[in-house]
Order: C-alpha cells, then structure tokens, then sequence
C-alpha cells in the first residue's frame, strides 16, 4: 500500500498544527517521565527495604529446633498401642541443637546446583561485662568470606574491618550500638561471660551496622571457631546453615526436600518474611496506578486535540477522499497521527524520566539506619522503559481510534455541497 | 459509433428526511468520449444530486451507473474509492487545495495515491500539466499563497493527474470573475479539443453553457432536453 504517502500526509499535518501537537506530546511526555521515576524511584526504595531484610536472610535456613520429641515412650509400648494416651506437661530433653553431620550435609550442598552458595553458623548466647553491668547480646560464628559472598557483609562493617575476625585470633565485630554502650573502640578488648560461665577476652576488629537499631544492639560476630571455642564444642559444631538458591522461587521446594534428606528443620524465605512480599507488590501496584492514570489522562488530550484537528481539516479530508482515498486511509492517517505523538512525546518522556531519575539518584540521603546508602535509591530496570513506551503506544491508539473513525466516516459529499 | 465512457440507467433518489421527497427521477443518458457536455437547469432541479451520485461519492441511489462499461452500483467504498483515484478527476466550486503542501505536491496527490509511477515520474507528470495550464511558474509556492484563479487552475491540474476517463466540474467557475472564469472555460475546451478529454460540468451558466457541446437540461429532476 501507499504506506510512504500515508506518513508523509500524516506528517504535514502534525507540521502544520505543530503547536497543538507540541502540547499533546508534552502531556505524553510529562506522564511518561512522571510514570518513570515514579516507578524507578518507588521499585529502588522497595528494594533498599527489602534489601535490608532480605539480603541478609538466608534463602533456606538449616538448623535443629529445641522441641519436645513428638513420638513419647509410652505411645511406643506395645501394651498402650491402642489405648488414647494423654501425657501433660512434656518437656524437650535430650535433643541437640546441632545440626548433626554437617560435613556430609555441606557436601552434598556443594553438589546441588540449584544452591548458590551456603555458609556456616553457630550462635552462642553471652554477656558483655562493662565494670559491674552485664549486657546480654548474641555472638554469630560465621564463615567471613562465605558471608561476605552471599549476605554482603562487609557493607555493614562501619569501622574496622570484618575480614580480620578470620585472622586475628579471639576477635570480634560489635554491634554499633553495642560497641557504644560498651565504650568499646576498635583495637579495644571485651570481655565476654558464656551461659556456661566461663570469661573470655575478645579484641574488637570492627563495627557492624545492619540499619535495624534493636539488632546492633545485641548482635556481634566472631569467626566459627572463636565462638566454637566460647563454647567450649568441636570444630563439626554448627548450628545453623544458611542457604542461598540460584531462584530463589524455589526456596519452598527445596525446603521441604532438605527437611526429609537431611532430618534437620529448615524454613525458607517465604514462609519466614512473607510481609515484605505483600509490603512491595502493593507499593508497586500503587506506583503502576498512579502512571497509567497520568498516562490515560495525557489519552484524553490527544483525544481532543485530534477530535480538534479533524473538525479543521474536514476540507482536506473530504478532499483526499473525493481524489481516491478511502475510509480506510484516511483513518490511518490520524491513527499514525496519534502515534507518532506517542511515540515521540513517549520517547522524550522515556529520556527524561532516566534523567530526573538519575538526578534523584544524586540527592544525599544519609541515615543512621542505612550506613551503606548515601543517595536516594533508584531502580533502573529496563522493564520499566519498555512497559512506559508500550503503555504510551496503546493509549494514544486508542486516544487516536476514536476521532480517526470519526474523520474515515465523513461524506465528502455533504462537506464539499455545503460550501 | 464512439465509445461511451459514463452511462447513467434509470437513477432514482429521493430524500427521506423528514418526509420523501424525490429529487432524481428516472434518469437516462450517456456520455461518449471525448465529450465536452454541460449540465444545467434551476437552483434545486437535482443537477448536483445528480453529479454527485455520477461521482460515486453518494451511493444512495436506485439504478445503475457504469464507468467505462463497469457497473459501479453496489461496489464496497474502498473499491469505489480506487476508482475514483483512477478515472474520475473533480473541479470543485471551491478549490479544497491542501494549504499544508506546495502547487506541485497538491497536484501530484491524487497520482501518488494510485501509486502506478514512481513518486518522480509523477512529480514530471504534475509539472506537465501545471505547464499545460500555464501555472508552472507557481510550482513550489504554498496552496493557500496564489490567487483564486490560479487556485482553480491548480484544481484542474490535480483533476488531470492520473489521466481520468472523465472530469467532473461542480460549477468551477462559480466563485471566479469573467476574466478567470474565461480561463479557466478555455482550459476546459483545450483539453476536449486537443486532448479528447470528456468532461462534465454542472453550470447554471448559460453562457458558459452554450458555447460547450452537448448540454443536459434538467428540471425537477428529470432530464428535460438532451
């Protein structure tokens, strides 16, 4: 077809009325970029928040829970099988918090490929001794570099460093508001009281800040084998395993599957944070509402602005149809009309929504909570761009639809009689 | 016997709003090639009724029309459409050029709309008859920067541009003055006499009128005098 002429009629005519298509395309563009960083800059907090949970959340947890056992002896014994047996007041003994084989676990956690990495950990329950105060606070053994690896540790370190708990002998990391109730600077020694009563010293390597102030307060890590020898266990004892999957959607699964092969309890991401889940779909659905809105109100301005153009034009079209064109170009005429205002205010939009996004990504945003962002968070998701020029697309079409049906449907006769 | 390029059968129509009203009443005539006729009759007797339905622009009609021995009555628009582009070419009363395009880009329309020559060969056509009608001068000026007359001129021009079977003239010289519309009747008559093209021109000019070949007088929507 003449797809050439159509394009170059549709363009004289946008040229000619180039400042209402000026206007039409600034509400496009407006939208789009107002629908970009809205979406940027929303997606980026939602992850900076989930981040603070969920980055540091191990995707399955391994670990052995302290529970009464659920078979008891007497539903065991041969002479009470079928009686009801109701036994009050049953009490957990016996059991071990470690997880037990963890080298042959471990083993079969580095073949898995679903498993991106794992990494070690045990806790240890102690009191800080400050003169004649006794704090109490929590002691994570963990593997350093596993942990770097996988949980992005060192960006929490404040001051210090955290790879030094793996060096240096009976070291530790403090809790930020930990270190300033104990007075503590880094290069200072601590001593530690363990439930089983014995005193240790533990020379402070570095700060820790995970930007929840409650937990600063009572966590601080030392290297496995510290805490293993605070302790007082053999170097197999673990407590915990911290799994990170490849996907992490099929944490769930997998769970259940470690549960039956390695007899340990494990909990998987989703069931133990589910919150943030519904805290980030419904900040986002929030985020896509408010730009379709924009995006649907810029629709009605092409719409009149068109709805305009063709009560001006009703000569030339009646015209281009006397001459041979048919309904049918005509209406394509005023649809590539629509289009191209979004295509081109959308495309503009798209631009200047990364810029006023990346401008937001240069506002300093210092907060205690979050020592490792500095800026304002911004998501730059490709995703984005393209559901904002789709979206631009398909509402100037159906913005365009309208009054291009409407101009394929004049009579050329009545228009030319009634001159 | 010469060939008939327009052959109107039995065309009735009337208007059904509010009451019916019948404007065209058992219309019947042809036209051959190469014909130069002129339409006349009274204010309201139907001539452009007629014209326009002869067009193939209003299609609500009872009858049948051909064009160039093709039955058009009953055709889809877009096919209509296509041949008007092809074998019709229109002076209007006024002359609906494109004020968005230059002289030469308003004749060369309805040709690059039928898309049978290359966009050059077109833009050569175009320059042909602008140069026919002594206008080549005004080529790339702006449709709504030349005079009234040259305006019309340019009309006919586009009417030319995909050599049409017949051209139809809905009383082009109806906004013109006596020296314009001189020209513009001369052009009309040079094209009949040199060119062998048919033309049919609604006038309520006698004098215009007189001096064509064959004139229809209509009355009442009947044709009176053929």
């Amino acid at each position: 077809m003449n797809s050439k002429l159509i394009f170059s009629i549709a363009k004289s005519l946008l040229v000619a009325r180039w400042r209402q298509t000026l206007i039409a395309a600034i509400g496009v563009t407006f939208s789009i970029t107002m629908f970009i960083t809205l979406l940027s800059f929303m997606t980026g907090l939602n992850d900076l928040l989930d981040g603070l949970i969920l980055n540091r959340t191990p995707h399955i947890r391994l670990y052995n829970e302290v529970k009464p056992s659920k078979t008891q002896p007497v539903n065991k014994a041969a002479e009470y099988k079928d009686y009801y047996n109701f036994i009050s007041s049953i009490k957990s003994g016996g059991s071990r918090q470690e997880i037990y084989n963890t080298g042959a676990i471990m083993q079969a956690l580095k073949k898995d490929s679903r498993v991106l990495g794992f990494s070690p950990k045990l806790i240890a329950q102690v009191f800080y001794n400050e003169g004649a105060v006794d704090i109490t606070g929590v002691i994570n053994g963990i593997d350093v570099l596993a942990e770097n690896k996988l949980f992005h540790f060192n960006d929490y370190i404040t001051a210090g460093s955290g790879i030094d708990i793996s060096r240096v002998p009976n070291s530790i990391v403090l809790g930020k508001g930990l270190a300033e109730k104990l007075l503590a600077e880094v290069g200072d020694v601590v001593q530690v009281t363990t439930s089983k009563g014995e005193r240790f010293q533990l020379r402070v390597v570095g700060y820790f800040q995970s930007g929840i102030a409650e937990l600063d307060k009572v966590q601080s890590y030392a290297s496995v084998s510290t805490v293993q020898k605070l302790l007082g266990k053999p170097g197999n004892y673990i407590t915990d395993i911290q799994i990170k999957m490849k996907d992490i959607n099929i944490a769930p699964a997998v769970a259940a599957e470690y549960r039956q092969l390695f007899r340990a309890d494990a909990e998987d991401i989703q069931t133990a944070n589910s919150q943030f889940e519904t805290g980030s779909s419904i900040r986002t659905l929030i985020s896509y509402t408010v730009g379709i809105t924009l995006l649907i109100v810029a629709g009605f301005g092409i719409y009149n602005i068109l709805n305009m153009m063709i009560y001006e034009k009703m000569d030339s079209i009646a015209i281009l149809k006397a001459t041979g064109f048919s309904g049918r170009d005509v209406k394509r005429i005023f649809l590539i009309i629509a289009l191209s205002i979004g295509f081109f205010g959308g495309l503009v939009g798209l631009l200047l929504g990364f810029s006023l996004s990346s401008a937001i990504d240069q506002i300093p945003f210092n907060t205690a909570s979050l020592p490792t962002i500095k800026t304002y968070p911004i998501n730059y998701n490709p995703l984005f761009y393209i559901i904002g020029i789709v979206f631009s697309l398909i509402t100037t079409y159906f913005a365009g639809w309208f009054p291009a049906r409407k101009a394929s449907k004049v009579d050329p006769v009545v228009i030319i009689r009634g001159k | 016997m010469s060939e008939i390029i327009l052959e109107a059968r039995h065309i009735n129509k009337s208007f059904h709003d509010p009451v019916t009203v019948p404007v065209l009443t058992d219309i019947t005539f042809s036209i051959n090639k190469g014909e130069f006729v002129s339409l006349t009759g009274k204010s309201g007797c139907g001539k452009s009724t007629l014209l326009y339905i002869l067009s193939t622009m209003d299609t609500d009609y009872e009858g049948e029309l051909l064009i160039d021995n093709e039955l058009l009555t009953e055709k889809k628009e877009a096919a209509l459409a296509r041949i008007r582009n092809e074998k019709i070419g229109f002076v209007f009363q006024f002359h609906y050029l494109l004020n968005e395009f230059n002289v030469l880009r308003n004749v060369m329309l309805p040709g690059l709309k039928l898309n049978k020559y290359p966009e050059k060969e077109v833009e050569h056509r175009a320059m042909e008859k602008l140069k026919v009608l002594g206008i080549d001068h005004l080529a790339f000026k702006k449709a709504n920067l030349i005079s009234g007359g040259e305006k019309q001129r340019v009309a006919i021009a586009r009417s030319l541009i995909n050599d049409p079977h017949v051209i139809m003239g809905d009383e082009p010289t109806g906004n013109l003055d006596k020296k314009n519309s001189d020209i513009v009747f001369d052009i009309f008559k040079q094209l009949a006499n040199e060119f062998n093209q048919t033309l049919l021109i609604v006038t309520h000019d006698q004098s215009f009128a007189e001096r064509t070949n064959r004139t229809i007088e209509m009355e009442d929507g009947r044709i009176i005098n053929q």
